[in-house]
């Protein structure tokens, strides 16, 4: 129990990241898959080879991440390469890069060296108290992208994701927001690679591979779970309004969302496992969740078309065009 | 204010497309003029107004804003000077951020965007007020995502976003052309009513023959990439339609559209 909260809150961070690109964005970044290990691998060997402060070998995590972005979102907006391509490229590349930090080896074991897990643990934090620190720490992390967010620059990446033609007009450079977006994307993930690096006792080449569905999936379903008439209602009574403000509700319902999804991710593959699936089943469970999260809601549409509508913003949208075309 | 000198442009030269866009385009604007665009399909008004915004980059000439060259300019670096208006009510606005959080957008043309909140107290009461001018009483529902706002509501908006910051000129490309007879009456009748106040340079492409004598200085009609027709002040108010339609009778091998005829 313990366990899948405290991985879930880790890869919440990543997830975060995912967030930040895939739906903020609009730009499905694959880059994710392998700077993850970047910072994994940075954190790793700053503590293992040059005995770093773990704190410091996070940040430098979130700044190796952050770099890799900033290379896929140069090939996107300068290069005009298509996005995907662009963030498999950066990938691709990031594999030997990977290697090469951590010293032409597979693997960089972290044993008998401090970690932020080895001082939690000398302090006596753990179970619980562990995850009410780790809660703390992912509350941070979002509450600060809530922030970035709401800024005058959050604001045009947000609308660069949004209506790109638009943004421009007001005159947003949309390639200077996507890169900024990827950067601080991607250095989410490094952190949370340096978080498991340091949890787990080594960074392993290997260990991002696959990721993007575990973000993918914390996302999707994230927002299936929060986009219903309950959350909707809620986030309109005083409650909800002191919790998400009005300023910049949807991302703070979104992050929040995101959070509580990559638990439930966490959650859904103990599940699977603890009903006999071995963990090489891993990959098609994730990939199940991801389709099942997807295609769920689509169900519900077509099931109860008459409710289908009735948000009032597909409502009046829809009567709204139709207005307009009469 | 605006001035395009020898502006030419050719779409897909040197292939079994080619077309000559805009033909040694000479066109000033003083401070304050309010320019209407008309002419038939493929006249070259869209691309004389992207030529300005820099969304198009002319073959050869200058254009020049505010006595600044901006030829070279990108258009998001040239939004510093021109707003803009588009045809589609849901171009210019971003349907997932709130009112209040697309006029923070606007608010900031051609600013630098930091790290500063967006929306503020202060914002908000302008933004309000701002609003209220708009007579749609969407003052109230500053929160609201602008994706749920009726077309007439978004390009009223669209409308006020691209002109309270101010921009040296006013691009406006058939922008009451999507909305039914009554929202087109309004927005126009908003559009009058802001560039007047705030004195904007305008220029407003349309395909309403009417609007097009109604509203402003001045008037021109373009024709294969050419200006073909500029009148203004007194001769501009003492013309009809039909001296319009004359005019484009005038003209060899003219096409009128079907929408222009049915003005």
């Amino acid at each position: 129990m313990t366990v899948t909260i405290e991985l879930g809150l880790i890869y919440a961070i990543m997830a975060l990241g995912v967030y930040l690109t895939f739906r903020i964005l609009n730009f499905p970044d694959l880059t994710v898959d392998q700077s993850f290990t970047t910072g994994a691998a940075t954190s790793a060997i700053l503590i293992a080879n040059y005995d770093t402060n773990p704190l410091l070998a996070l940040g430098a995590a979130f700044i190796a991440g952050a770099l890799a972005g900033i290379i896929t979102g140069l090939l996107h907006a300068k290069g005009g390469i298509n996005p995907l391509l662009a963030g498999i490229l950066t990938m691709l590349a990031l594999y030997s890069i990977n290697l090469r930090i951590m010293g032409d080896r597979a693997n960089v074991p972290l044993l008998g060296t401090d970690t932020i897990y080895t001082w939690f643990s000398g302090a006596g934090i753990t179970g619980w108290t562990l995850i009410l620190v780790l809660a703390v720490i992912v509350l941070i992390v979002k509450l600060l992208l809530d922030w970035f967010l709401g800024t005058d620059m959050g604001l045009g990446l947000q609308a660069t994701g949004d209506n790109e033609e638009m943004v421009r007009s007001f005159g947003v450079s949309t390639d200077a927001m996507k890169i900024v977006g990827l950067s601080v994307s991607n250095g989410l993930v490094g952190l949370a690679g340096a978080f498991i690096a340091q949890k787990q006792g080594s960074s392993d080449i290997s260990m991002g591979i696959g990721l993007i569905l575990i973000g993918l999936a914390s996302v999707i379903l994230g927002q299936a779970i929060f986009n219903n008439r309950f959350v909707t209602r809620f986030a309109d009574t005083p409650v909800g309004r002191l919790l998400f403000g009005t300023r910049n509700r949807e991302v703070l319902m979104a992050t929040t969302a995101v959070i509580l999804g990559s638990i439930i991710y966490r959650a859904a593959v103990q599940g699977a496992l603890a009903v006999g699936f071995n963990p090489n089943d891993m990959r098609l469970i994730s990939a199940i969740i991801v389709v099942a999260a997807l295609l769920i809601p689509r169900w519900r549409v077509r099931r109860k078309p008459a409710k289908a509508v009735q948000t009032p913003a597909s409502n009046s949208a829809y009567k709204e065009t139709t207005d307009v075309r009469a | 204010m605006l001035e395009l000198k020898n502006v030419h442009k050719t779409f897909f030269p040197n292939s079994i497309n080619e077309r000559v866009a805009l033909s040694n385009i000479n066109l000033d604007l003083n401070d304050g003029d309010f320019v209407t665009v008309i002419g038939s399909n493929g006249a070259g008004k869209s691309t004389v107004l992207n030529t300005v915004a820099g969304k198009i980059s002319p073959d050869t000439g200058t254009v020049n804003i505010a006595g600044r060259n901006v030829t070279r300019l990108k258009d998001f670096k040239r939004a510093k000077y021109v707003g803009r208006v588009f045809q589609d009510p849901m171009a210019g606005t971003a349907p997932d951020l709130t009112i209040e959080q697309n006029m923070a957008l606007a608010e900031r043309r051609g600013m630098s965007r930091g790290l500063a909140f967006g929306i503020t107290k202060a914002k908000r009461l302008r933004f309000a007020e701002e609003l209220e001018l708009l007579e749609l009483g969407l003052e109230k529902r500053l929160s609201a995502k602008v994706g749920l706002l009726s077309g007439g509501q978004r390009q009223a908006l669209s409308l006020l976003m691209a002109t309270f910051s101010k921009p040296k000129i006013l691009l406006l490309d058939e922008h009451t052309a999507a909305l039914d007879p009554e929202r087109a009456r309004l927005v126009t009748d908003l559009t009058e009513k802001v560039v007047a106040e705030q004195k904007l340079t305008t220029l407003m492409v349309t395909h309403n023959m009417g609007q097009a004598l109604e509203v402003g200085n001045r008037l021109i009609m373009m024709h294969d990439g050419e200006i073909i027709l500029d009148v203004s002040g007194e001769e501009k108010s003492s013309m009809t339609v039909e001296d319009l339609l004359a005019q484009f009778a005038n003209i060899k091998n003219a096409t009128v559209s079907d929408r222009t005829l049915l003005q």
